[in-house]
């Protein structure tokens, strides 16, 4: 038999609902105080530092993680409870999102003790945001074809080069990144990249937005001019950077956030539709609704497998493959519905907004983070074809 | 599930292996398997899983009964071994002892329906009722007018026009026409035909999705056989992808059916929670049948086209037992007006709820 593919029934434990209310009971008081509209989706563009650190005041960032460095030693399916809540109601996650969910998770692997104690406790309270530095300009999904050099020097490294499509590096505390430290052997093209932290807003480090076709500006260019990174801010193996990626893909593969992105659009088309729906729109709601409710089902149980300490690559790989085709479909589908709404629905031009922003972002979907192509490679190899 | 972790599905799996091995079922024109196979599963107290010991069966958990449907599906097992489990399971919520023998349900559809006249006879025409051509006896619900009720028919007193589904078993159409049943009995408070259907998605959900992994190892099993192009079609970048999708859509169907089937499992009643679960399951699965098995099929090509090639006993049959017990079509409309009906701001926290 090919290796099975296993998606066991988890369940959430009663202690997640307990933790679920009091997610959205928080959520209701800050949208009732203003801080974001749950209608706009467009949390992306928005920074909101105080909202962040009332979310750390709460415990609800790495809450997995050590209590030593601030965590709650709390469990993966209580943080994915967080998580989802978030997503759903449009929360304006940006600043703490990548470092709660695998800029905290890779420094407490491999950054030194000193660091783990001076960072941790930071991202936990809310106070920092982290970007990732993995693409270049001629080096996307080819990850190991990097080229932005660190160089040897007197305690530390300089590094040159360019970083590209770097979500919130305008914002940014730190930045995890990978620099080439050697030339790639004739035996391994993987070899010669390590993982760096680097701290932003520093001399050498110039950040550049770009525009997105949404019209936001949440990417951007990162050019580094002998810009200088101390030796205890290699995290891992020099040189061995590809050996440390792939186990943090799992976490970063099979989130929430990998099909509710575009959510939003199928909660305001069943408000448009009201109580009693034709049977065109009745029949495309249930298939939106029975393909979400299964691939969440799909999410939790990798959830439920981190929790109990496996590496589910392939199956991560697969949420995040149907997921984000979903999501990305999912404004589309919404459109083709929402036709023939009545002119006389009440949220209309909401929904047509919404419509309009979801449509705009979709094409993204299936390239962040893992290329649809990369992930169905990944897959392909765990049931040996290659 | 591929490695049972029960005693029942590690029974069923033994008697699948030795009497219904797929390549020896192809190539066998007489049919002279199915007697042997019924037989074995008939010993082993597997037909009637879901009937307690004092009603006449073997008293599996629901749980235990689910997972051996996934396990049918795995093999494309083509005797009512389902049908007869859940013809079981309905006559135990009325505690009606099951005979022996084959079994099928009445209606099996979730627009049929059967009533019961004022005599305390039954009538109605239920189609697509699986296998009942080869039934001995029939598990009926039908509409009183007191409420539902559950009887056992002598399959002999009806009417059956015999018809093929898809995958080349039988649907038939049964007429009921006054028929007096052996025993009949009210059905239990909540118990109704659209618990009685979802039961039935459900376990066809599970066998669509054994269907499917079954489809995924033969399919990456071939492309690493085969040759073309002076290399294996497993190194194609085109293939890979094929069968990473087809990956995903048996990944989707075992987790949509085995989550389903754990829900009711465990459910104390069916609300709302559990119709998402059931009705989802079987529009994700039928969805899948229709993506997965075409990939498995682009996979092997012409001979994948072949009666003499197995790859047809799963793609068609998984294809077939999405109409059964309600289509994917159905239940979508079915839970898209329930979805309207809580309204939106309802559907959340319903997604959320487990």
């Amino acid at each position: 038999m090919t290796a099975a593919l296993r998606f066991d029934p988890i369940r959430l434990p009663e202690k997640c609902e307990q933790l679920r209310k009091e997610v959205r009971a928080f959520l209701a008081e800050e949208i009732a105080a203003g801080t974001f509209d749950p209608n706009k989706p467009n949390r992306e563009d928005t920074d909101a530092p105080e909202f962040s650190r009332r979310v750390g005041a709460k415990g609800w960032l790495g809450m997995t993680w050590p209590k030593k460095y601030g965590g709650q030693e709390r469990s993966f399916l209580e943080r994915y409870v967080v998580t989802e809540e978030m997503r759903v109601a449009n929360a304006p996650t940006r600043r703490f999102f990548v470092a709660d969910r695998q800029s905290g998770p890779v420094l407490l692997k491999y950054a030194p003790e000193h660091i783990k104690m001076d960072i941790l406790p930071r991202i936990c309270r809310g106070e920092i945001c982290f970007a990732i530095g993995m693409s270049e300009p001629n080096s996307g999904s080819d990850l190991f074809a990097a080229k932005t050099r660190a160089t040897k020097t007197d305690g530390g490294y300089l590094i040159n080069g360019t970083k590209i499509w770097t979500s919130s590096a305008h914002i940014a505390d730190y930045m995890i990144a990978i620099f080439r430290t050697s030339p790639p052997t004739k035996e391994n093209r993987r070899h010669g990249l390590t993982q760096f932290l680097v701290k932003m807003k520093q001399p050498g480090i110039k950040v550049n937005p770009i525009g997105q076709i949404t019209g936001q500006y949440e990417f951007n260019e990162v050019v580094f001019t002998d810009h200088f990174i101390p030796d205890d801010h290699v995290l891992g193996e020099v040189d061995g950077a590809w050996k440390q990626a792939t186990s943090e893909l799992a976490y970063e593969r099979s989130g929430p956030e990998r099909f509710l992105e575009t959510y939003y659009v199928l909660t305001e088309l069943v408000r448009a539709v009201g109580p009693n729906p034709d049977t065109r729109s009745a029949e495309g709601i249930g298939r939106l609704v029975a393909q979400l409710h299964t691939m969440r089902r799909m999410s939790v149980s990798v959830a439920g497998m981190l929790e109990a300490g496996k590496e589910p690559v392939v199956e991560a790989s697969i949420v995040k493959d149907i997921g984000t085709v979903w999501e990305q479909q999912l404004p589309h589908r919404v459109r083709d519905l929402a036709a023939f709404v009545e002119e006389t629905a009440t949220n209309r031009e909401t929904l047509e907004r919404q419509l309009d922003f979801a449509i705009k972002t979709a094409p993204k979907l299936t390239i962040q983070g893992g290329t649809t192509e990369v992930l169905r490679g990944i897959i392909a190899r765990g049931l040996g074809l290659r | 599930m591929a490695e049972s972790d029960n005693i029942v599905v590690e029974t069923a799996e033994k008697i699948f292996a030795d009497l219904a091995d797929p390549q020896t079922i192809n190539n066998d024109k007489k049919n002279s398997w199915q007697a042997p196979l019924w037989q074995a599963l008939s010993e082993a107290g597997l037909p009637l899983s879901w009937v307690p010991d004092d009603l006449g069966g073997s008293g599996a958990s629901l749980a235990d009964g689910f997972a051996l449907l996934n396990a049918a599906g795995r093999f494309a097992v083509a005797v009512p071994l389902a049908e007869t489990m859940l013809a079981g399971w309905l006559l135990a919520q009325a505690r009606i002892a099951s005979p022996e023998g084959e079994m099928t349900i009445v209606p099996a559809g979730p627009k049929d329906r059967i009533s019961l006249d004022a005599d305390g006879a039954l009538s109605g025409r239920a189609r697509g009722v699986p296998f009942a051509k080869a039934a001995r006896h029939f598990a009926v619900l039908a509409h009183g007018k007191d409420g539902a009720v559950i009887a056992l028919v002598d399959a002999s007193k009806t009417r059956i026009e015999s018809g093929l589904n898809v995958g080349y078993d039988h649907s038939d159409t049964v007429t009921l026409d006054k028929v007096q049943p052996i025993t009949i009995k009210p059905a239990p408070k909540g118990l109704d035909q659209t618990i009685l259907m979802l039961m039935g998605g459900v376990a066809r959900s599970l066998q669509i999705a054994g269907a499917l992994e079954s489809m995924l190892d033969i399919s990456v099993r071939y492309s690493n056989e085969r040759v073309a192009f002076e290399k294996k079609i497993s190194k194609f970048q085109a293939v890979q992808h094929n069968l990473a999708r087809l990956a995903g859509e048996s990944a989707a169907a075992l987790a949509a059916a085995t989550s389903a089937a754990d829900a009711i499992a465990n459910a104390k009643s069916f609300n709302d929670e559990v119709y998402l679960e059931a009705a989802s399951a079987k529009i994700r699965c039928a969805e899948a049948a229709e993506k997965g098995g075409g990939i498995a099929h682009q996979v092997h090509g012409a001979i994948g086209f072949t009666m003499e090639h197995i790859l047809h006993r799963y793609s068609l049959r998984a294809l077939a037992w999405r109409d059964d017990f309600g289509s994917e079509s159905y239940w979508a409309v079915e839970l898209g007006k329930l979805i309207a009906n809580r309204g939106a701001d309802e559907l959340w926290p319903l997604v959320a709820s487990r």
